[in-house]
């Protein structure tokens, strides 16, 4: 029997209605896409490509226009079922400040579960839990503002994992962070998909970002043109050049070789792939 | 026009317990012309330093002098200097507020006191720079436009006041690869057609690497690196020990000299690893 | 920069009885000081009144100068009080100052005025130093939930008040770079008249509204996507519970509210 799919987009197309500033548009046509549990899928696009807009038609936050959005069997399109889901999808967005709504860390973990109407004391664990998963127990009493931006997004990462999803929506969720932020954040990820089993969906540019994923999706002008494994949609440099996406420099750095006569695969994504094909020695 | 630091330092909430240091003992000069790139951890001081550059802020000790006139004298029109020395801070779309792209773009020139006629050729030129054109845009409220357009529009903002020296933080910050590259491009173009000083702080090494004459490393409120991006790069201990990297080609270039293959390693872009690579592989199939 | 040091509500974090106290009782004990000073009258009601004040301080373990600290930005009022009650009294003519009359009841009045409203502003000043804001919220919000059933909006009271007391320092921060960004391109915030200097606000007030605005939506759509939907089946973090130090506070306070109220 086939396993099914925690999160299935079925012939879904989307319009943006129009509005007092800009005129309609069609952000999703005809997406289909399964998403299974534990999986670390990773949704790559340039900004216009319907990355985002994917995103937030996973927690009902948009409904599709014609198709469907099943979470677990449940239809997004069903106002009843919303609650239910994003109990099971939760959401990171770009913006670290605008999504923290309490003055303290540990209140504003705490507000997804009292949401759900969860009893006090349980609240209080899971607090204390999903601090600890996310590496800021010791930030428990900080008021977010003197938090730098990794520190409020992994709050906010908090926030949803104390809901107990099954499954992390992040719209870009590392836009607006440094460097040190950006890699806090990716690694706090990864460890929440492989430790914790939570099902990821990561939006994001960043090509590096994509890597450690097991799926890469590539979305332009509302549709999925690639899908694929890391390797398997990297190595189509020429295409991901005309999308407007970055390639690692030694991706690119792999394809040209090739092209004057060397034999190297092209699927290469960090210097240690090709530190070890270009010196195969040791 | 050059901008020279002597001795600075920056100091706030001083005499209290929480007194801190953001800048120590600065000496820095930076010519006409030049292309200089900033880099350091979150909380070296970068913004700090620039802010000194057109006296937003002031030395706590020390002097600073741009063009010849020194920021912490009394009498000095700090209004006249910011309008030499232009700044675009991260995310300059969030400073929009004219009611049309005109008066939002013209403010700048109109604070230097320049008539209407003047003010509108330099919306013009300045909105030219950054790839939008006036006519369709001009009494468009600047709200209106898509996100990649405020952000050119903030950008066109601070080059209506045509300064001679153009300072950027992080002007990519948030934007898609096609965005950054473009926003880039025409920085540089902007250097080499006008002969404009940029100061640009970034975050990315492989752009810095890519785009300067000059690197500047900051760490804890000091100047620790100061050179040609090869001579920086080269230093690859002391960045790292920053927790900054190099760019991934030059990082490659250290792990195959590491490994025993003969390749200079002061390497920064992709084409010049191409040919190193090809050069020293040569042959090899 | 000067932003930066504003804390608000000058909560100042301890461990005295006074600090532990559920803030419920510290805001009913607040509000029964309010109507206390104003039904007292004589030289010993206030007397009493200052030396329950002085107890409650004591027991608060604060430094004095951090208390006495609250008065400063009323100075102004305090001594416009004062000196008004001293000056424009009628009666029994003590001495003359310049073109000023000082009366005995002149005298009396002010320094009645005057204690009243120190005593006013020590005892809110007490509150907000000995209790979070969260704590207030919490408290103000527990205290209206029983008038929910008459129309008060107690939890979208207390939402809305953590909301602003959350983004008050980041509106700050935000306001500061704004006028940086601004002041890079020639702005002036200082000088000129009335009008010039309210017509140079607007570059830094649209930018201002237009983020908050922003903020608001997509703070909205974030409580939504955590499952938010208004205080309907809501629980609570962290749960407010009476001690036997707030009974013993209430009876206390209640106790001397009525016998120096009724007597003096």
């Amino acid at each position: 029997m086939k396993k099914q799919p925690l999160v299935r987009f079925a012939d879904v197309s989307f319009a943006y209605a129009k509005s007092q500033t800009r005129e309609g548009w069609q952000a999703l046509r005809e997406v289909n896409l399964e998403v299974f549990e534990h999986e670390f899928v990773a949704v790559l696009g340039r900004n216009g490509s319907g990355k985002s807009t994917l995103a937030k038609h996973v927690n009902a936050l948009l409904t599709p226009t014609s198709g469907q959005v099943l979470v677990e069997g449940l239809d997004t399109g069903v106002p009843e079922n919303v609650w239910e889901i994003r109990q099971k999808v939760g959401m990171v967005f770009q913006n670290p400040d605008n999504q923290l709504v309490a003055t303290t860390v540990e209140e504003d973990v705490a507000f997804g579960p009292e949401n759900l109407g969860i009893p006090p004391a349980e609240i209080q664990r899971r607090v204390t839990e999903a601090l600890e998963a996310v590496d800021m127990l010791p930030y428990r009493l900080h008021p977010p503002h003197r938090l730098s931006g990794g520190q409020k997004q992994r709050v906010a990462i908090a926030g949803i994992v104390s809901m107990r999803p099954k499954c992390i929506v992040l719209d870009e969720p590392t836009a607006m962070l440094d460097p040190a932020g950006r890699s806090e954040v990716m690694r706090t990820i990864h460890r929440l998909n492989k430790e914790e089993g939570i099902t990821v969906l990561h939006i994001t540019h960043h090509m590096d970002e994509v890597i450690g994923a097991d799926r890469v999706v590539v979305m332009d002008q509302g549709r999925i043109v690639l899908e694929g494994t890391p390797r398997e949609v990297f190595s189509q440099v020429d295409l991901l050049r005309e999308l407007h996406l970055d390639v690692p420099q030694v991706t690119d750095l792999a394809q040209r070789l090739s092209g004057r006569g060397l034999s190297l695969p092209l699927d290469i994504l960090t210097v240690k792939e090709m530190v070890m094909q270009l010196c195969p020695s040791d | 026009m050059s901008i020279r630091l002597e001795n600075v330092s920056y100091r706030y909430l001083e005499d209290t317990p929480m007194e801190t240091t953001a800048l120590a003992e600065v000496n820095l000069e930076i010519g006409e012309g030049e292309f200089v790139g900033i880099i350091g951890p979150t909380g070296s001081g970068k913004s700090t330093l620039i802010q000194h550059f057109n006296g937003l802020l002031l030395p706590t000790s020390g002097k600073v002098w741009v063009d010849g006139v020194d920021l912490t004298h009394k009498d000095t029109q700090l209004r006249i200097i910011r309008q030499k020395v232009g700044m675009v801070f991260q995310y300059p779309e969030h400073q929009l507020f004219g009611e049309t792209v005109l008066e939002d773009v013209g403010f700048g020139p109109q604070n230097g006191g320049l008539p209407a006629e003047e003010v509108e050729q330099r919306v013009r030129r300045a909105l030219a720079y950054v790839g939008l054109d006036f006519e369709e845009l001009k009494d468009q409220s600047p709200f209106e436009l898509s996100g990649g357009q405020k952000r050119r529009v903030a950008i066109a903002g601070v080059l209506a006041m045509e300064p001679s020296v153009l300072i950027l933080d992080e002007p990519t910050a948030g934007l898609d690869p096609k965005g950054r590259e473009e926003i880039l491009d025409e920085i540089c173009a902007l250097h080499k057609e006008r002969g404009i000083t940029v100061i640009l702080v970034s975050h990315s090494m492989e752009d810095v690497a890519r785009l300067v004459d000059r690197l500047i490393v900051m760490d804890k409120g000091r100047v620790v690196l100061d050179g040609t991006p090869v001579e920086v790069f080269r230093e690859a201990d002391t960045l790292r020990e920053l927790g900054l990297g190099l760019p991934q080609v030059t990082e490659l270039m250290h792990e195959l000299k590491a490994k025993g293959l003969a390749v200079n390693t002061d390497i920064l872009t992709v084409e010049a690893a191409e040919e190193e690579i090809a050069r020293v592989m040569g042959g090899q199939r | 920069m000067r932003f930066r040091n504003l804390t608000i509500g000058q909560h100042i974090p301890g461990d005295s009885p006074i600090h532990r106290l559920d803030p419920r009782t510290k805001i009913l004990g607040t509000a029964l000081l309010i109507v206390l000073l104003f039904s007292v009258d004589g030289f010993i009601g206030y007397a009493l009144v200052a030396l329950a004040v002085a107890a409650v301080i004591h027991l608060s373990e604060l430094p004095w100068r951090f208390v006495i600290r609250g008065l400063r930005p009323l100075m102004v009022i305090l001594l416009l009080t004062v000196g008004l009650n001293v000056f424009l009294t009628e009666g029994e003519v003590l001495f003359r100052l310049w073109f000023l009359t000082v009366t005995r009841e002149g005298l009396v009045r002010g320094l009645m005025m005057g204690t009243r409203l120190i005593l006013l502003i020590l005892g809110t000043s007490l509150l907000t130093l000995t209790t979070s804001p969260i704590q207030l919220t919490d408290g103000i919000e527990t205290l209206l939930n029983p008038f929910r059933r008459i129309g008060v909006p107690a939890h979208e009271l207390a939402m809305m008040m953590t909301i602003a007391l959350r983004f008050i320092p980041t509106l700050l921060e935000e306001t500061e770079k704004i006028m940086k960004a601004q002041m890079a391109r020639g702005a002036d915030f200082q000088s000129g008249g009335l009008m010039q200097r309210a017509k140079s606000l607007i570059p830094l007030l649209v930018p201002l509204f237009v983020s908050a605005f922003r903020r608001a939506d997509e703070l909205a759509i974030a409580m939504e996507a955590r499952g938010y939907r208004g205080g309907q089946g809501r629980t609570k973090f962290r749960e407010l519970r009476f001690g036997r130090i707030d009974a013993v506070a209430m009876v206390l306070s209640v106790a001397f509210t009525v016998l120096v109220g009724v007597l003096f």
